[in-house]
């Protein structure tokens, strides 16, 4: 989740940094460590090249730091660069590797079922400690096409609001909503099937096995 | 104003984001209130959305922001020359 830090305090980093005191931009990044790295992460799916990657994001916008314009947020168009970064990246290593959860995406926007799951409430605090959990997430995440996991990941694991979502990908903020929506369906669809299996002795199994 | 299953399904994104007006809300809740099925697809999507902002969901690799501010450090150190 991105830190709230102050956009005033950022502007007067910012100025102070390229009235000379470049030092000062390891404190305005500071915040933003997390959001660089997992914004190219969730793109280019390798650890290694979202850690350069973000080593790069971060050199690019203290070499174009006088580029930047204080009517948009630092955190946005940071985020404008690392996702640029991440494209370069997923060029490069030519990984056009499909999206299979496009299966899940019907073509009407909106129009889409969910995976029902009647006992979740029963379970949740156990299930979302488990590690295997977290892994099917990310799974799921990365498998998510382009269009939705782009706005799921500024929206949902960075924290940035609908504006900034908005903003840092260029599109209207209906869109976003609508895409944020089909994004978190699909992902529910994909996810409750993992945390069923792993919740034994409700009756399902065992019932029909004695029965 | 009566709603059915799918038109909820619609607006649990909304729903979530506390972005649906009073009386689209009211009708989410009332069908929530009586409705199982709805109600568990909300909150496993809430569920999902704890993990997601889990920071443990998505951990920086150690040694990262040591290895990213050195490397700023050098860049910073040739922009003064």
């Amino acid at each position: 989740m991105v830190a709230n830090t102050a956009p005033q305090h950022e502007a007067v980093l910012i100025r102070r940094i390229l009235a000379g005191e470049p030092e000062l931009f390891h404190e305005l990044i500071r915040p933003y460590e997390r959001l660089v790295y997992v914004t190219i992460l969730t793109m280019v799916r390798n650890e290694a090249e979202a850690e350069d990657g973000a080593q790069e994001t971060m050199i690019s916008a203290f070499r174009h730091l006088n580029t930047f314009r204080g009517d948009a947020r630092f955190s946005t168009w940071l985020v404008t660069i690392a996702m640029n970064e991440g494209r370069k990246r997923l060029r490069k290593v030519k990984v056009a590797a499909e999206d299979p959860l496009e299966v899940l995406a019907e073509e009407k926007e909106g129009d889409f079922t969910p995976a029902v799951l009647t006992d979740w409430r029963e379970i949740p605090l156990e299930a979302l400690e488990r590690k295997e959990l977290r892994q099917k997430l990310r799974e799921a995440v990365e498998l998510l096409p382009e269009k939705y996991r782009e706005v799921f990941v500024l929206r949902d694991i960075e924290g940035l609001n609908q504006e900034e979502t908005a903003a840092a990908l260029g599109m209207n903020v209906t869109l976003v909503k609508v895409r944020l929506h089909r994004a978190r369906m699909m992902l529910q669809k994909y996810l409750v099937p993992y945390l069923k299996s792993e919740v034994p002795g409700r009756g399902g199994f065992f019932r029909r096995w004695f029965e | 104003m009566k709603l059915d299953c799918k038109h909820v399904w619609e607006h649990i994104s909304g729903y979530l984001d506390q972005q649906l007006d009073p009386a689209l809300l009211n009708a989410v809740q009332r069908h929530l209130e009586t409705c199982e099925v709805c109600s568990a697809i909300l909150d496993s999507t809430r569920n999902i959305l704890v993990l997601t902002a889990d920071d443990r969901t998505y951990e920086l690799p150690v040694g990262y922001s040591e290895r990213l501010h050195a490397k700023l450090e050098s860049v910073i150190a040739q922009s003064r020359d």
